[in-house]
C-alpha cells in the first residue's frame, strides 16, 4: 500500500531579483500514511507553506520528487487534484461575493454536486451566513469558509494549513472532532500547526521541519519517546542538602540539573539508582517523579527554538539538520522583525 | 465545458463588471438621445423658415451695412474719420443676396446614408472601453484577492484556466457589442426616419455598415483581450488600469508634445486614436500643410499620409500577441504565493 503523500529531498529557493535568493527547503522528506491524522510542524519560516504549495502546484520545485495517493504530482495534479482538499495560509475569497456564491462557483469549477455546498456550510457553521458578503466576515468566519472550500469535494486527503488560526476555542474543538470524524471515516489529514497541544491530542503521526529539513517524524508517542529526555524530579527533605546530592549523582554518572527546590536527573535506567545512591548517602527522598515531556518540549528542543532569557530569538534561528545542533543562523543572515 | 459555464456565472455575478456594461449602455442611451433632440427633419416648412431666416439676416446686414456708412461719410465730412473707417466710403457695400443661403440656416438633419459610418466609431470606442476595463477587472480581482489560487487548487491547469476565463470574458462582450450595436443601428435609424432621412440605403451601403461593425466587434474583443491580458500579466487590475491610463495619457499627449517640437512630420501617425479610426474608417489620411506641393492651379497642396485598416490591423495583432504571449509566459512560469 502506498502511502497517501510522499516526499523526497524536495528543494526550493525563492529568487527575486532586488533580494537575492533564499532557501526554503533543503532536501525535505515527508510521508503520510492512509487514515492518518498527520500535523506538519515547524517554527516560523521553516518551509511548511512553501511545502504545501509546492506540493499543490502553486509554486515550482527545484528538486525532489512528490507523490500522492501514488501518483506523481505535479504531473498528475489534474487528476487527483479531484480528491486533495486544501487551503494554503489563511486562504483569501473575493470579498464581494457571499460564502455561498463563493462555494458554488468552486463546485461549478471542479464538478461537484451544487448541493454540497450547503453541506459543507452546515459542517463549519456558517449556513446562517450563508448569503453575506465574505466581506463582512470576521476572522475566525473566513477560516470556517476556506475550511468548507477544502471539504467540498469529499476528498480523500485533506490539507489544512494552519486551520485553527483565527478560531475560537469551541471553533478549535469543533475543528478537533471534525478533524477526528472525517479521519474515522477513512480521509487522511494533513495539518500545520502552532498550537502543540492540540496536535498532540488529535495527531496519529507528525513531521517537524527546521529551516527546510526534517529533523523529526513518526508516530507522536515514537517522537515523544526517542526525543524527550524524559527525567527524574528528585526532592529531598532537606533541601539545604540539594547541592551535595547534585554532586552525588554527577558523580554516579547520571545528568544533573539542579533547580530552586529538587533536582532533574536525566539519563537514569531505573528509578532505583537514585534513591539507593542518595541512602548511602544518608540522603532521603521525599518525592522522586518521573517527567515525561510534552510535544511542545520536544518540539522546542529539536528545533531549539526554546526562548532563552535575555536573548531575542530571530526567526531563521532554529536547528539545522545535518548540521551542528543547537542554535545556528541559516547560510543567509538572520533577519528580524522589523525588516 | 463546466469551467467555461462557472467562469460566464462568474462574470455575471460581478457586479462591477454589471454596471460598467451599465454604464456603458446608458452613455450610449444619452449619445443617441441627445443625437434625437438635435436633429430635424427637413420638410417645405423648414425650408421656408430657413428662406426667411436667410432673407431677414440679409436685410438685417444690408442695413447695418448702410448705417455704417453714412457714420463714415459723416465722420470724413467732420474730418474725425479715424482707422475705424476705409478711405473711401463707397467701398462699404452689402454683400450679395446669394451670399446669404439659407441652406445655412437649416436645422441639422441626420441623414442615415451618409452619417451612420461615423456614429458606429463613437460606438466602438465607447464598448472598447467597458471591454479593456471589464477585462482587467474581471482577472485581476482574482488575482488580488487569491481567487485565482483557490480556483487552480481546484483546477490545476493554469493555461487552461487561463483561457477558459479569457473565452468567457471575449463571449460574454461580442454578446453585448452585438447587442449594443443592433440596438444602436435600430435607434440610429429611428433617428433617420423620424429626424432626417433614411433616402438611398442600397445593399451595398448595408453591406459597409454590416462591415464597420464587424470591425468595430473585433475592436472591442482586442481592447477586452489587452486588458485582461495586461491585469493578469500584472496579476492586479490597477496595474492594467493604471499602465493604460499612463500610456494614453503620458505616452500620447507627451509623444505628440515631443514629436511636434521635433518637428515630425505626421505627429498624428503615432497616436493610437489615429489607428482607432483607421480601423473604422478604412482609411484616415493625414495632412502635413507645412509642406506645399504646388498643384498646376497654383495653390498650397498639402504633402499627404494614409494610415490604412491592414495597419491598424497590424499594430492591434502584434499588442495581442505580446500581452497574451507575456500573460501565457508568466502563468506558466511564475510561481503563485
Ligand atoms: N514568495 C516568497 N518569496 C521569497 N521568500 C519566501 C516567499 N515565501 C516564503 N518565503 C521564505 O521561505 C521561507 C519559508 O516560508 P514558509 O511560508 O514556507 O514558512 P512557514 O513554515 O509556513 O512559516 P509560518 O509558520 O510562519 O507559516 C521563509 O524564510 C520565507 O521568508
Ligand atoms: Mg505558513
Amino acid at each position: 500500500m502506498a502511502p497517501v503523500l510522499e516526499i523526497e529531498g524536495l528543494r526550493k529557493t525563492y529568487r527575486s531579483r532586488r533580494r537575492g535568493e533564499r532557501r526554503a527547503l533543503d532536501g525535505f522528506d515527508m510521508v503520510v500514511e492512509e487514515g492518518q491524522v498527520h500535523g506538519f510542524l515547524g517554527p516560523n519560516g521553516s518551509g511548511k507553506t512553501t511545502t504545501l504549495r509546492t506540493l499543490l502546484g502553486l509554486i515550482r520545485p527545484d528538486g525532489g520528487r512528490m507523490a500522492i495517493l501514488g501518483q506523481e504530482v505535479p504531473a498528475a495534479l489534474p487528476t487527483v487534484a479531484r480528491q486533495v482538499g486544501a487551503i494554503v495560509e489563511s486562504p483569501q475569497f473575493f470579498p464581494h461575493f457571499s460564502a455561498e456564491d463563493t462555494l458554488s462557483l468552486l463546485a461549478g469549477a471542479g464538478g461537484v454536486p451544487q448541493r454540497r455546498v450547503m453541506e459543507v456550510l452546515e459542517l463549519v457553521g456558517l449556513r446562517e451566513r450563508a448569503r453575506e458578503r465574505v466581506k463582512t466576515y470576521s476572522l475566525g468566519m473566513k477560516q470556517r469558509l476556506a475550511v468548507a472550500s477544502a471539504l467540498l469535494k469529499d476528498p480523500k486527503l485533506l490539507i489544512l494549513d494552519e486551520p485553527a488560526n483565527g478560531l475560537d476555542p469551541g471553533g478549535i474543538r469543533e475543528m478537533r472532532t471534525l478533524v477526528r470524524t472525517l479521519a474515522s471515516g477513512g480521509m487522511t489529514v494533513v495539518f500545520s500547526s502552532h498550537i502543540l497541544a492540540e496536535v498532540q491530542q488529535i495527531c496519529d503521526s507528525v513531521t517537524i521541519i527546521s529551516l527546510g529539513r526534517r529533523v523529526a517524524a513518526g508516530p507522536v508517542a515514537e517522537v515523544l519517546a526517542q526525543h524527550s529526555n524524559s527525567g527524574l524530579r528528585v526532592r529531598l527533605e532537606a533541601v539545604t542538602d540539594l547541592p551535595t546530592a547534585a554532586d552525588l549523582l554527577t558523580r554516579a554518572g547520571v545528568q544533573v540539573t539542579p533547580a530552586d527546590d529538587h533536582l532533574m536527573v536525566f539519563g537514569v535506567d531505573k528509578p532505583a539508582t537514585v534513591t539507593r545512591a542518595l541512602a548511602e548517602a544518608d540522603l532521603y527522598v521525599s518525592e522522586l517523579a518521573p517527567v515525561t515531556a510534552d510535544l511542545e518540549s520536544v518540539f522546542l528542543e529539536l528545533t531549539a527554538t526554546a526562548p532563552v532569557p535575555g536573548r531575542h530569538r530571530q526567526v531563521d534561528q532554529s536547528v539545522v539538520v545535518g548540521g551542528q545542533a543547537g542554535a545556528a543562523v541559516s547560510d543567509q543572515t538572520a533577519r528580524g522583525w522589523g525588516e | 465545458m463546466s469551467l467555461y459555464r462557472t467562469e460566464l456565472r462568474r462574470l455575471r455575478k460581478r457586479r462591477f463588471i454589471r454596471y460598467l456594461a451599465l454604464g456603458g449602455l446608458l452613455v450610449l442611451a444619452a449619445v443617441t438621445v441627445g443625437m434625437f433632440l438635435t436633429n430635424q427633419k427637413i420638410g417645405p416648412k423648414q425650408i421656408a423658415a430657413a428662406e426667411r431666416r436667410a432673407e431677414q439676416e440679409w436685410r438685417q446686414h444690408v442695413a447695418f451695412t448702410e448705417q455704417y456708412r453714412a457714420q463714415c461719410e459723416t465722420a470724413r465730412a467732420a474730418g474725425t474719420a479715424g482707422d475705424e473707417f476705409p478711405e473711401d466710403c463707397a467701398e462699404i457695400e452689402p454683400a450679395s443676396r446669394e451670399s446669404f443661403d439659407p441652406e445655412g440656416f437649416l436645422p441639422s438633419t441626420f441623414d442615415f446614408r451618409n452619417e451612420f459610418g461615423v456614429t458606429l466609431t463613437t460606438l466602438t470606442a465607447v464598448l472598447a472601453l467597458v471591454a479593456f476595463i471589464a477585462g482587467a477587472s474581471f482577472v485581476g480581482a482574482e488575482w488580488s484577492s487569491g481567487g485565482m489560487m483557490n480556483l487552480l487548487l481546484w483546477r490545476p491547469q493554469r493555461i487552461r484556466v487561463l483561457f477558459t476565463k479569457l473565452a468567457a470574458l471575449l463571449s460574454a462582450l461580442a454578446g453585448l457589442a452585438v447587442v449594443a450595436s443592433a440596438l444602436w443601428t435600430v435607434a440610429f435609424w429611428a433617428i433617420g426616419t423620424y429626424r432626417g432621412t433614411t433616402e438611398n440605403m442600397t445593399s451595398g451601403a448595408w453591406q459597409s455598415f454590416g462591415l464597420t461593425e464587424l470591425r468595430g466587434l473585433v475592436l472591442v474583443l482586442v481592447a477586452g483581450t489587452l486588458g485582461f491580458g495586461l491585469a493578469s500579466l500584472g496579476r492586479h487590475t490597477a496595474l492594467a488600469l493604471g499602465g493604460a491610463l499612463g500610456a494614453m495619457v503620458v505616452g500620447q499627449f507627451g509623444l505628440a508634445l515631443v514629436l511636434s517640437l521635433a518637428g515630425t512630420r505626421f505627429v498624428d501617425a503615432w497616436l493610437l486614436p489615429t489607428y482607432v479610426r483607421a480601423w473604422m474608417e478604412k482609411k484616415v489620411t493625414l495632412l502635413n500643410w507645412q509642406v506645399c506641393q504646388v498643384s498646376y492651379g497654383g495653390e498650397c497642396q498639402p504633402e499627404t499620409f494614409d494610415i490604412t485598416w491592414q495597419r491598424s490591423a497590424i499594430l492591434f495583432a502584434v499588442a495581442v500577441v505580446l500581452v497574451l504571449g507575456g500573460a501565457t509566459w508568466a502563468m506558466r512560469q511564475r510561481d503563485i504565493t
